[in-house]
């Protein structure tokens, strides 16, 4: 039976976010004093007047059933008086008016949801991820997987605060890098030009397929007496932004694909800048269902920036202190010749002083 | 059609390696729910292929709710004959209540449509910050929106327009906030909405906000327009407390993770108190971070408007630079003074912008100075880092008069080239 359309544009706009704040913040929007961390994952906000909110941060997998949800909110009504919020990286904080109701509501937390609570101040944050599989057109790995297998493994440093200071994840499952910047970034890789069906490229948009391309790669060409589209190999740097454009200019490979790590990104401006991150090491084999090999290795700079870095250092500023070579020396993963830019602006990532540690 | 409640065994020893460790398993839950929802057992049987093969079988293409050019990711499973439930599995991109807080109610309402309507799969939230509601087809999407439509819900952004905007928690339950960064994304997507739901740009444009330079909505390089919190004047500080969180971590602390720390260098140690040479202080938030009960923001507050990050698509990453020093943000005029500056920027990118040219990468091709120009800003040297170092400069006010008197000369660099070139 067919739905009666009654839909127009409705353009209601944002929801209105006044009546989902719990009450302590609406009455104290603009008024809060100072906050502190009475243990790992909780936060007390203390208003101007004395008044104090609780927040527990609890990791979710982001990727939740209804009745998860549901459950959420059931805790929420029980111990939060109906009103919690979700962090940018996909942390749940349960908004808690009363102290008394902090240790039960974390109990219940790990034992209803099994969600663990931490993330704040000196720890791990959650992994900010992309699709992947589960629901990209482009994906070249997962990224709901391989972020469950890298959190179970990197657990301790989210619920522990002890590290020099916060360290922020994320993974990307293809060159778009929906995952962005990070302390920490996994990426994938391609590494061959795209196969081009040419069946299937006409259906494209070719002049934007064209345009897309940040190397000036492709061009128009004619196969079988049909317009298409032709790579120049020597100029294609595999980032799949055409393939982003058309379907059938397919970058993905399953046998060859691999993942990067890069380091070192952060978006606030304490301190120095922001600052991108910069390539650790590359070819590591996308290996599900668990990539072990990826967490290794991300265990191996955690482990470094642990022992070397001084608080308040990210772990890009803990680079910056101690140099490169030394990142290298005590990460052990080898500088190459890929870890020298030769994309625009190169130049500008070379050393211009006689500043070297020797 | 296939039967939607015919519940297929469905096996994944891969995926089933995920069910265990301490972390939670998107695994289990799903699988509890696919007991309910058989789209759901087959979406993690394309998973589980998807393991085997690392391969991925989703094709993207275009479905649109009517009266709206984006907001849904349609999605076609490329095994549709294996798992017919998913041949279709759309996602609905809703926006959020600004700084992602939901009352119970609200939430539950959104849980009790997609139940009803979709696969009941939610994802909070994806990356450009809307609420994700994954599993409809090419009918229910149009049902699960138009109850979410009456419930006061509305899609969220996708392609080339304005996208759902996102904030930190600001005002709401941070001391750090220096404006209403709920209030201020709101206003923006109510009066933009129209650019967000029928795209009309060259390419998409991102605002995030943030309360203050901690930017903990991560837009410096996520946004073309990150809106950031600061202040002019004195720092707000509290000797008192200064001089108890000395006592209470030492001398040695406060230098080495305080006063040193200070990118400006503006702060100094006096005994037991703090200096602050506030015309120096680039508002860095570090020191307010530490000792955020003895320090805080200065009372006259606003943001920082800033332009053109965006990660790596095209042309790689690029960073924001700061577009307005400094806007109050206070009251209704101040935040439409800010929209009147988008609309200005909107209409001379709108104009010029290539297809597919978000706002950063369309500044590199015609200049910083030509965009001002063009908005009718003034050039403001906290726009850079440092005055340009190459002489390459075209001084429009000093070339005409030289122009026109100069006698025509024969290019004779290129004339000794030749000569020399044909002796060698
Ligand atoms: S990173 Fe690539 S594959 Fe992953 S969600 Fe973004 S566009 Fe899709
Ligand atoms: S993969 Fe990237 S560089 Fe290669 S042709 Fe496609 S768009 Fe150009
Ligand atoms: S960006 Fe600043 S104001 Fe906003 S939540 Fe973070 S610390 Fe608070
Ligand atoms: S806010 Fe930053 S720049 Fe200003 S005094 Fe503090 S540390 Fe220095």
């Amino acid at each position: 039976m067919a739905t009666p359309k009654k839909m127009a544009p409705r353009d209601n706009g944002a929801p209105d976010h006044k009546v989902n704040l719990h009450p302590l913040m609406a009455k104290n929007y603009g008024k809060w004093k100072y906050h502190e961390i009475p243990k790992p994952g909780v936060l007390k906000h203390v208003a101007e007047n004395g008044d104090a909110i609780f927040t527990v941060r609890a990791g979710s997998p982001r990727t939740m059933s209804v009745d998860t949800v549901r459950k959420v909110c059931d805790i929420a009504d029980k111990y939060c008086q109906g009103h919690l919020r979700f962090t940018s990286r996909a942390n749940i904080e349960f908004l808690c008016g009363n102290e008394k109701d902090v240790e039960p509501l974390i109990a219940e937390i790990n034992k209803v949801l099994g969600f663990p609570v931490g993330g704040t101040g000196n720890t791990l944050s959650n992994i900010l991820h992309t699709q992947g599989w589960m629901h990209c057109n482009l994906p070249g790995t997962d990224a709901a997987g391989s972020v469950k297998a890298l959190m179970d493994d990197l657990y301790n440093e989210f619920v522990k605060e002890d590290l020099p200071y916060r360290v922020k994840l994320s993974t990307s499952c293809c060159t778009i890098n929906c995952g962005g910047q990070a302390d920490i970034a996994i990426n994938v890789q391609h590494h061959h030009p795209p196969r081009i069906n040419h069946q299937g490229v006409p259906i494209c948009e070719l002049p934007k397929v064209v345009a897309i391309c940040p190397v000036a790669a492709i061009r128009p060409t004619n196969v079988d007496g049909k317009g298409s589209l032709e790579v120049v190999e020597e100029k294609c740097m595999y980032c799949g932004a055409c393939h982003g454009q058309c379907p059938s200019m397919e970058i993905r490979d399953a046998q060859t694909d691999t993942l990067t790590i890069w380091v070192g990104g952060k978006n606030s401006s304490t301190r120095k800048g922001p600052a991108f991150m910069k390539l650790a090491v590359w070819g590591l084999p996308n290996n599900p269902p668990r990539w072990p090999e990826v967490s290794a290795a991300v265990r191996k700079i955690i482990n470094a920036y642990k022992a070397g870095g001084r608080p308040y250092e990210r772990i890009g500023e803990w680079i910056d202190r101690i140099g490169w070579k030394k990142f290298f020396e005590v990460t052990g993963f080898p500088f190459t010749k890929y870890h020298i830019d030769d994309f625009k602006l190169a130049r500008t990532t070379l050393n211009t002083s006689t500043h070297v540690r020797l | 059609m296939s039967d939607k409640n015919k519940k297929t065994e469905i096996k994944t020893p891969l995926l089933d390696e995920l069910k265990t460790g301490p972390w939670p398993s998107f695994v289990n839950d799903l699988k509890k729910l696919s007991e309910r929802k058989p789209a759901v057992g087959e979406l993690l049987g394309q998973l589980e292929q998807s393991y085997e093969d690392n391969w991925n079988y989703w094709q993207g293409t275009v479905l649109n709710v009517d009266g709206y050019g984006g907001g849904v990711i349609a999605r076609y499973s490329e095994l549709a004959g294996k798992f017919p439930n998913i041949a279709q599995f759309h996602t609905i991109r809703i926006i959020p209540p600004a700084g992602w807080v939901y009352s119970t109610k609200k939430l539950r309402e959104l849980c009790d449509i997609w139940d009803k309507h979709g696969a009941g799969i939610m994802q909070m939230h994806g990356m450009t910050g809307d609420a994700l509601l994954l599993g409809t087809d090419n009918k229910t999407t149009f049902d699960a929106a138009e109850e979410l439509m009456e419930a006061g819900w509305d899609l969220g952004g996708s392609g080339a327009a304005m996208r759902t905007l996102s904030c930190c928690v600001g005002q709401a339950r941070c001391e750090m906030a220096c404006f209403d960064t709920m209030g201020v994304t709101k206003f923006l997507t109510d009066t933009f909405i129209s650019q967000l739901h029928r795209p009309e740009l060259p390419y998409k444009y991102k605002f995030k906000l943030s309360g203050c330079a901690n930017d903990c909505a991560a837009s410096m390089q996520r946004s073309d327009m990150p809106v950031i919190g600061t202040w002019r004047g004195p720092m707000q500080i509290d000797q008192e407390e200064v001089a108890k969180f000395i006592d209470k971590h030492g001398l040695d602390y406060t230098v080495n993770n305080v006063i040193t720390r200070c990118p400006t260098q503006c702060m100094q140690l006096k005994g037991k108190s703090i200096e602050v040479d506030n015309g120096n202080c680039v508002h860095c938030m570090h020191c307010i971070n530490v000792m955020n009960k003895a320090l805080a923001p200065g009372k006259d507050r606003g943001a920082t408007i800033l332009i053109g990050g965006k990660r790596t698509l095209k042309i790689g990453d690029t960073m924001s630079s700061v577009l307005v020093p400094f806007m109050k943000l206070e009251t209704p005029e101040d935040w439409r003074k800010l929209t009147a500056l988008v609309e200005r920027i909107w209409e001379f990118w709108g104009e010029n912008g290539l297809e597919h040219e978000r706002i950063g990468e369309f500044i590199e091709r015609v200049g910083l100075g030509t965009l001002l120009e063009n908005i009718g800003l003034e050039p403001n040297v906290e726009m850079v880092a440092h005055p340009r170092s190459n002489p390459y400069i075209k001084f429009e006010e000093l070339a005409p008069g030289r122009m026109g008197g100069e006698p025509e000369e024969a290019p004779t660099v290129v004339n000794k080239e030749t000569e020399g070139f044909e002796k060698a």
